[in-house]
């Protein structure tokens, strides 16, 4: 029960550094672009192997998003290479205008989003992306939670024609997916059955909800816990189900709850099955300088959270 | 090849289809749609190779065109559709409900000619460049033309990609800024002066020709001229010098119909001054 054949510890970066690789190998049609993080981005491989089909932009993010756009007329799949700050807030209206309402087949990969960037602090810490990104028709939103995963989705997301948000991270965290796993955009994992209460997790909070999930069920508490990957489109279904069940359901996140999976999540449990619901992440606040670790103690975002939470749900 | 007098009665019928098309709905961007008029009707219809009747996206072995200035839809859909895009009877639409030709282009409703959505300005180089190098990848040699406006150049994306264009060697594009020194609070001059454009340029890469953009001659004999650079490792520029409301006497050289419809004496009084040619829509 909640065991995991694990694979050496890695950040999910490098997942996305590795699928592109082999996307390259596969798909003639893949081309990247990175605005002077290749190192960071972990694309060094693609681009010393596919040299004709990488192209460097430099610290020029605005424009970076109009190639990408214009590489897609002509049949080529682009995959843009920077951290989630520059990724999204500093080029809103390029992606909006270019990528979305002109429906270009971009593939914005973006690393380095949300506190666990670490010592850089706050200016580099977007904490709204999922929101600004989901709010923008026809573009899919996707956010996996470790290595494998977010190898999988790099894999996935070139077979799905239209924009694309693929969000990761930084640091080196526990890789318990599946190697080789196939990635179905929109479909939730349901990772546990349960019946007392409902944990639905993204991104690096999915391993502290299965720590999380753990202690609860030690206690007797039985959990139904659920990766949502995909944030847009949401796995609405999955979410409806297990409330039904529980009635209880805690969303958990490394970005601001307004706007985030928490927020949609809200908004699809209010319409089709109101659920009494506890939200961990950041609470309108902006990030700061500090480790991973002291930033997601400090910030609220530990298992130790999601079992206050899950307690306080059961108490009503 | 199409006669500098058959361009020019062309250009006549589109600046009529222009008038009637803001007149209709009492909104749109009149003057920088007659200014470019000449400059639009040379490329469409001797300048660049086209496949209007089977339109794709991708345009694989056409010359493509990018429209960086969005809000100059009016004078872009009326060549799209006489040039054989689409029906001209569609001009009839614009900016109306439900309608493909939205006050600035998109490609969200499919209308054939247009590859990307603009109106926000500043991104159509960027644009262009990315679907250059697309060219070249596929071994494709067509060119890629753009078209900006002067009061655009304002924007810091349009000097990222013309850094990047050089940079990278983009030498299958050939931009164009129509250079008419209005905007709309007043003269370039005196929102944002521009300083030395071809200096700018040529310290960016660029290899930059001048032109009057009214005089067919000189203005096709540049496109041919920037035509004849490409392929030598540079991107190419034409300052294209033009009069903002050119061939309507009321509105020509002043910003005051950047933005504003004409009323039905006015409409009258400009359709007066341009011949029919080609049959209103």
């Amino acid at each position: 029960m909640l065991e995991f054949d694990l694979s050496p510890a890695n950040d999910t970066r490098s997942g996305f550094g590795a699928g592109l690789h082999e996307l390259g190998q596969k798909n003639p049609k893949v081309v990247a672009l990175c605005a002077d993080l290749i190192g960071s981005l972990k694309m060094d491989a693609f681009k010393k192997d596919f040299p004709e089909r990488f192209f460097q932009v430099g610290i020029a993010e605005a424009n970076m998003m109009g190639v990408a756009a214009g590489m897609t007329i002509g049949g080529y799949i682009p995959f843009t290479g920077t951290f989630a700050n520059f990724s999204t807030g500093r080029v809103y209206d390029q992606i909006r205008q270019s990528i979305a309402y002109s429906d270009k087949n971009v593939k914005i990969c973006a690393s380095h989003a949300g506190l666990t960037l670490g010592e850089d602090g706050a200016t580099h810490q977007i904490l709204e992306d999922i929101g600004m990104m989901s709010m923008l028709p026809g573009m899919t939103v996707i956010n996996p939670c470790d290595y494998n995963q977010t190898k999988a989705a790099t894999l996935a997301i070139a077979d799905h024609h239209g924009p694309v948000y693929l969000r990761f991270g930084r640091p080196k965290v526990t890789n318990f997916t599946a190697v080789d796993q196939n990635f179905e955009i929109g479909k939730a994992w349901h990772i546990h059955e349960g019946n007392d209460v409902t944990i639905i997790a993204t991104g690096h909070l999915v391993w502290e909800a299965v720590e999380a999930a753990r202690e609860l069920e030690a206690e007797g508490i039985s959990v139904d816990l659920i990766n949502i990957h995909t944030i847009k489109p949401l796995d609405e279904e999955a979410i409806v189900r297990s409330a039904m069940k529980t009635g209880k359901v805690i969303t958990c996140e490394e970005h601001m709850i307004n706007g985030g999976l928490g927020g949609l999540v809200a908004q699809v449990l209010a319409k089709r099955a109101p659920s009494l619901m506890e939200f961990i992440g950041v609470n309108d606040s902006f990030g700061e300088s500090g480790t991973p670790d002291q930033l997601m103690e400090k910030y609220g975002l530990k298992s130790k959270n999601i079992i206050a939470a899950a307690k306080r749900l059961m108490e009503n | 090849m199409v006669s500098n007098q058959e361009l020019s009665r062309i250009a006549s019928q589109v600046r009529r289809d222009i008038v009637r098309m803001v007149h209709a709905v009492n909104s749109g961007h009149p003057g920088g749609s007659l200014g470019c008029t000449d400059f639009l009707v040379s490329l469409y219809f001797r300048q660049m190779t086209i496949n209007p009747t089977s339109w794709n996206m991708n345009g694989q072995g056409e010359d493509l065109f990018f429209l960086s200035n969005g809000h100059i839809s009016p004078v872009f859909y009326s060549v799209l559709a006489r040039s054989g895009y689409f029906d001209v009877a569609e001009l009839a639409t614009f900016r109306k409900i439900n309608t493909r030709l939205q006050g600035h282009p998109t490609t969200h409703d499919s209308l054939p000619g247009v590859r990307i959505a603009s109106g926000s300005l500043g991104q159509g180089m960027s644009v262009a460049a990315g679907a250059a190098q697309s060219k070249k990848l596929n071994n494709d040699p067509k060119l890629v033309f753009t078209l900006h406006g002067d009061g655009e150049l304002q924007e810091g994306q349009i000097w990222e990609a013309a850094m990047y264009c050089a940079h990278h060697k983009i030498d299958n594009i050939i931009s164009t800024v129509d250079v008419n020194g209005q905007q709309i609070d007043g003269p370039t001059e005196a929102v944002m002066s521009l300083g030395n454009l071809r200096a700018k340029f040529e310290a960016f890469g660029w290899k930059v020709l001048e032109t009057n953009g009214h005089d067919l001659e000189q203005l096709n004999a540049t496109i041919d001229e920037a035509k004849s650079l490409t392929g030598n490792g540079y991107p190419i520029m034409i300052l294209m010098t033009t009069s903002m409301g050119k061939g309507v006497d009321f509105m020509e050289g002043t910003h005051k119909w950047h933005g504003v419809a004409p009323n039905d004496e006015q409409l009258a009084n400009a359709l007066g001054q341009l011949e029919e040619t080609l049959g209103d829509y």
